[in-house]
C-alpha cells in the first residue's frame, strides 16, 4: 500500500453495535429520501389540481357528477383505522419481538388487501372518466397516483411477512419493518388532504 | 519487510478479499464499487458530451453561411432537439451525479456509498435513457421540438408517431436514475461522515453535492409529472394540457419550469463544489468565508424555486407576477457573486499555483460572469420581451452552463484524474487544450450577443443574405470548430496519460481533504483504517488520525450521527448482485412499454416486483421458530 501517511490509530469501533433503529439506521434516511420525492409529486399533483380548479368556471365542471362519499368515505375510515395496527408494530420492531412483528406484518398484509378492495369499489364508482374533460384527469390522476402506492406498500408487506416467516429475524430486519411501518403511515398522511381535495373540495366550491 | 509492513500487507489482502469484484464480465455486470460505478457514467456521459458536440458542430456549418441548404428544417429541427436533450439530461447533470458517486465516500474516508445496489441501479436506469433517446434515433424516430416539448405542438394532434413520447419517456429513465442517485448521495453525507467531521467541519465539495441533491429530490418529481401527464395526454386522452377539454397549454410550462430552473443550479452547484476544492488546494489555504460560501449555497438552493416564471415572460402572464419574478431573479445574483468574491479573496490571500485545473477555474469565473450578467439582463421582464427566443439567450445559457458547469467539469476531471488512474495529466497538452476550447467558446458564443441584439431567432435554419447576420455567423462557426479541436487535444491526452502518464503519487497536488489520504488509484476498499478529522482541511494538519475496528474480512461502513458525526454504528454494505441490473431492464420494459399501451404500467410491473424482491431479500439462516421454521429430520 502506498498512502501518503500513515494515519495514528485513536481509538477501536469493533466495539460498536452492528446494527440501530429509527434515525440512527442508516436505511431510514434513504426511506425518508423516497418519501421526499413521492410527497413532493403528491403536493405538485395538487398544485395541478388546483391550478386546473382555477382555471374552471365551475367546480366540478357543468354536467360532471360529484364524486360518491360512500366507498371513499369507508375506505377513509379503514385507512385512518389502520395506523393503530400499525404503530402497534412499530412499537414491537423496537422490542424485537420475533414471533409479534411476524404476526402484526401479517395482519398488516391482510389490512392492506382488505384496503385495495375497497379502493377498488371507491375507483368502480368513480366518474367522469380522465378522458372526459380536465376535471376528470386531474381527479383520477391523484387517484392512480395514491392506488399506486397502496398497491407498492402492500407488496411489500406481503414480501415481508414471507420472509420473516422463514428466515431468522436479525436487527436489521427488524428496522426494515419499522421503515415498511413508516412508509404506511405516510400513505396514510398523504391520503388526508387528498381526499379532502377530490371529495371535498368540488362540494365547498 | 518489517513485522509493521507484513501486518499491513495482510490487512490489504484480507479487505481485497472483501471488496473486490467477481472477475470478468459477471464482475462488470454485478459491481457495486463507486469508483467503477462512477467511472462507466463519466466515459458514457463524456462519449455522449462527444455526440453532442458533433450535432452542434453540424448545426453551426449549416449556419456559417446564408442560404444554406445542406440540413433540411426537418433535420435541423431534430439535431438541435437531440442536442439540447442530451446535454442536458444525458450529460450536464448525470456527470455531476457520477462525480459525487466516485468522489463523496472517498471524501468521507468511506468504503463505500450508502446505498451501493442503489447506485447501480441508477447507473443502469441512465444508460436505459440514453438508449431510449439514441436508438430510435437510428430508427429515424428522433423527437424534433427541443429540449423541452410544449404542447399543444407536443400533443396528440401536431405530433402524432413517436418522437414525443420516446423523448418524454427518455425522461422519466434518467430522472428515476438521477433521484436514485441523490437519495444515496444525501443519505451517504449526512449518516456516513468521519468521526470529527460534524457539518461545520464539512468540505464544501460535500455540502455542494448535498445541496444539489436535495434539489434534485424536490426538483425532479415536477419534469416526470410533466411527462408523464403529457404521455397519457397522447396515449389515453387524458385532457390536462388541452383547452378544448378545459385544460391549459401554460400548466405545462409552469411545472417545466418549476423543475427547469434548478435544473441549471444542480448543474451548477457541483460546479461550485469543484471550484472550491480546486481553488483551496491551489492557493494553499483554506477557502475564505467557509460559511458565507455554505450558506450562499443553502440560499441558492431555495431561491431557484422560486424564479421559474421568468423564464415565461413572453406568454402574458398577470404583471405583478412579472415584477416579483424579476425581483427574485435579480436575488440570486446575490449569493452567486458572494462565492465569485470568496474565491477571489482565497486566490488573493493565499500563495496561488497556476497549474491546469486552476486555468479552468480562471476561464470559470470570466465566463460564468459574463452569463451571469447577461442573466441578470434577461430577468428584466421588459428587456425578455425583446430578447427571449433570439440567440442572446443561447448565448446566455451557453456562458452559464458551459463555463458555470462543463469548465470546473473539465477543472475537475484535470484535478482528480490523477487520483483515479494513479497517472498524472500532460501539462503542455492541457495548456493547449484550454486554450483552444476557451478561447473557441468565447469566440463561438460572445458573436451570438449581438446576433441576438440585431434580431437573429434561434432554431431557425437558415437565413437570408439580407439579414447581415453571415459574418458573425461565419466566425462563430470557426469558433466552434476550434473548440472542438480542443475538445479533441483534450482526449488524446487523457488517453495518453491513462495509458503510461507519469506516477503520480497519494498526493501530487497537496490536496486538503481526506482522498488524498489513500492510494491512487484507491484499492477496492478505498481505506485501510477510518480516518477521524478534526479540521475542513484535515490533509494539512501534521498528522492523520484514524480509528481502527471495522471488518476486514467482510463489507462494513462506520455509520455516524448527522450533526456531529458521532459513530454510531457499524453497517453491514451489501456485495455484488445482479438484481440491480435485472431490475432497471423490468423498468425499462415497463417504460417503453407504456408508449404503446397504458396496460405495460400493470403488466410491466410484475417483473419489476419480482427482481426488487430479489434485490433486497435478505440472506439469513432459515428459522427456527414459528410455523415455518426449518425442521430438522
Amino acid at each position: 500500500m502506498t498512502l501518503a501517511r500513515k494515519p495514528r490509530i485513536i481509538g477501536d469501533l469493533s466495539a460498536l453495535p452492528d446494527s440501530a433503529h429509527g434515525a440512527a439506521h442508516l436505511v431510514w434516511w434513504g426511506n425518508l429520501g423516497f418519501m421526499l420525492i413521492e410527497g413532493t409529486g403528491f403536493a405538485l399533483a395538487i398544485g395541478v389540481y388546483l391550478y386546473v380548479t382555477s382555471i374552471t368556471p365551475s367546480w366540478p365542471p357543468a354536467g360532471d357528477p360529484l364524486p360518491p362519499l360512500f366507498w371513499s368515505g369507508l375506505f377513509t375510515v379503514g385507512l385512518i383505522l389502520s395506523e393503530a395496527p400499525n404503530l402497534v408494530v412499530k412499537r414491537l420492531t423496537n422490542r424485537h419481538d420475533a414471533e409479534r412483528v411476524r404476526l402484526g406484518v401479517l395482519a398488516m398484509t391482510v389490512v392492506g388487501a382488505a384496503l385495495l378492495v375497497l379502493r377498488g369499489f371507491e375507483i368502480a364508482v368513480l366518474t367522469p372518466s380522465w378522458s372526459q374533460d380536465a376535471y376528470g384527469s386531474v381527479m383520477w390522476m391523484l387517484m392512480i397516483l395514491h392506488t399506486s402506492h397502496i398497491v407498492t406498500d402492500f407488496g411489500d408487506t406481503a414480501v415481508q411477512a414471507a420472509w420473516l416467516y422463514t428466515h431468522k429475524i436479525g436487527p436489521d430486519q427488524f428496522a426494515d419493518v419499522e421503515d415498511n411501518c413508516n412508509y404506511w403511515s405516510f400513505v396514510v398522511i398523504a391520503w388526508l388532504p387528498l381526499y379532502a381535495i377530490i371529495y371535498w373540495l368540488p362540494r365547498v366550491l | 519487510m518489517t513485522d509493521d509492513d507484513i501486518t499491513e500487507r495482510a490487512r490489504h489482502d484480507r479487505l481485497v478479499a472483501a471488496w473486490r469484484d467477481p472477475p470478468g464480465l459477471w464482475g462488470f455486470l454485478t459491481t457495486v464499487d463507486h469508483k467503477r460505478i462512477a467511472a462507466r457514467y463519466i466515459v458514457t456521459t463524456m462519449f455522449l458530451l462527444f455526440l453532442a458536440g458533433m450535432l452542434a458542430l453540424d448545426m453551426r456549418l449549416q449556419l456559417s453561411a446564408p442560404d444554406m441548404h445542406r440540413m433540411t428544417p426537418q433535420l435541423y429541427d431534430e439535431s438541435f432537439a437531440l442536442h439540447g436533450s442530451t446535454m442536458l439530461f444525458l450529460v450536464s447533470v448525470p456527470v455531476m451525479e457520477a462525480m459525487a458517486i466516485w468522489l463523496v465516500p472517498l471524501m468521507l474516508g468511506q468504503r463505500n456509498l450508502a446505498f451501493p445496489r442503489l447506485a447501480a441501479f441508477s447507473y443502469w436506469l441512465y444508460l436505459g435513457g440514453v438508449l431510449m433517446l439514441w436508438i430510435p434515433h437510428l430508427l429515424d424516430v428522433t423527437p424534433d421540438l427541443g429540449w423541452f416539448e410544449y404542447p399543444p405542438l407536443s400533443g396528440p394532434a401536431y405530433s402524432p408517431g413517436h418522437r414525443a413520447d420516446v423523448w418524454a419517456q427518455m425522461i422519466t429513465f434518467t430522472e428515476v436514475a438521477a433521484l436514485a442517485a441523490s437519495v444515496n448521495i444525501v443519505a451517504t453525507i449526512l449518516k456516513l461522515r468521519p468521526p470529527g467531521m460534524t457539518l461545520a467541519k464539512m468540505p464544501l465539495f460535500l455540502w455542494a453535492m448535498l445541496v444539489a441533491s436535495l434539489m434534485t429530490i424536490f426538483g425532479l418529481p415536477a419534469v416526470m409529472l410533466a411527462t408523464s401527464m403529457l404521455i397519457s395526454d397522447r396515449l389515453v386522452s387524458t385532457n390536462f394540457f388541452s383547452p378544448a377539454g378545459g385544460g391549459d397549454v401554460l400548466l405545462f410550462q409552469h411545472i417545466w419550469w418549476f423543475f427547469g430552473h434548478p435544473e441549471v443550479y444542480i448543474i451548477f452547484i457541483p460546479a461550485v463544489g469543484f471550484v472550491s476544492s480546486i481553488v483551496e488546494t491551489f492557493s494553499r489555504r483554506p477557502i475564505f468565508g467557509h460559511a458565507a460560501m455554505v450558506l450562499s449555497m443553502l440560499a441558492i438552493g431555495v431561491l431557484a424555486f422560486g424564479l421559474w416564471v421568468h423564464h415565461m415572460f413572453a406568454v402574458g402572464l398577470p404583471r405583478l407576477g412579472n415584477d416579483f419574478y424579476t425581483a427574485a431573479s435579480l436575488t440570486i445574483a446575490l449569493p452567486a457573486g458572494v462565492q465569485i468574491f470568496c474565491w477571489i479573496a482565497t486566490m488573493v490571500g493565499g500563495r496561488p499555483r497556476l497549474s491546469v485545473p486552476m486555468l479552468w477555474v480562471a476561464g470559470f469565473v470570466v465566463t460564468f460572469v459574463i452569463g451571469g450578467l447577461s442573466g441578470v439582463m434577461t430577468a428584466s421582464a421588459p428587456l425578455d420581451l425583446q430578447l427571449t427566443d433570439t440567440y442572446f439567450v443561447v448565448a446566455h445559457f451557453h456562458y452559464v452552463l458551459v463555463g458555470g458547469a462543463i469548465f470546473p467539469l473539465l477543472g475537475a476531471f484535470c484535478y482528480w484524474f490523477p487520483k483515479a488512474t494513479g497517472r498524472l495529466m500532460s501539462k503542455r497538452l492541457g495548456l493547449v487544450a484550454f486554450a483552444l476550447i476557451f478561447g473557441g467558446f468565447n469566440l463561438g458564443f460572445f458573436p451570438m450577443h449581438i446576433l441576438g441584439l440585431w434580431g437573429m431567432p434561434r432554431r431557425i435554419y437558415t437565413y437570408g443574405p439580407e439579414m447581415g447576420w453571415g459574418g458573425l455567423n461565419l466566425l462563430a462557426t470557426i469558433g466552434a470548430a476550434i473548440s472542438v479541436a480542443g475538445g479533441i487535444v483534450f482526449v488524446i491526452d487523457a488517453w495518453r496519460s491513462f495509458r503510461r502518464g507519469a506516477p503520480a503519487g497519494t498526493d501530487p497536488w497537496g490536496g486538503s481533504t481526506l482522498e488524498w489520504a489513500t492510494a491512487s488509484p484507491p484499492p477496492p476498499y478505498n481505506f485501510d483504517y477510518t480516518p477521524a478529522v478534526d479540521s475542513l482541511t484535515p490533509m494539512w494538519t501534521s498528522e492523520l488520525i484514524a480509528y481502527d475496528g471495522l471488518g476486514i474480512d467482510k463489507r462494513e461502513l462506520l455509520v455516524t450521527s448527522v450533526a456531529d458525526a458521532e459513530p454510531l454504528y457499524r453497517q453491514n454494505s451489501v456485495g455484488p448482485s445482479i438484481w440491480p441490473l435485472l431490475a432497471s431492464l423490468g423498468v425499462a420494459v415497463l417504460f417503453v412499454g407504456s408508449i404503446f399501451t397504458p396496460w405495460a404500467i400493470v403488466w410491466g410491473a410484475i417483473p419489476v416486483a419480482i427482481a426488487l424482491t430479489f434485490w433486497f431479500w435478505p440472506t439469513r439462516d432459515r428459522a427456527t421458530t414459528g410455523p415455518f421454521r426449518k425442521r430438522t429430520p
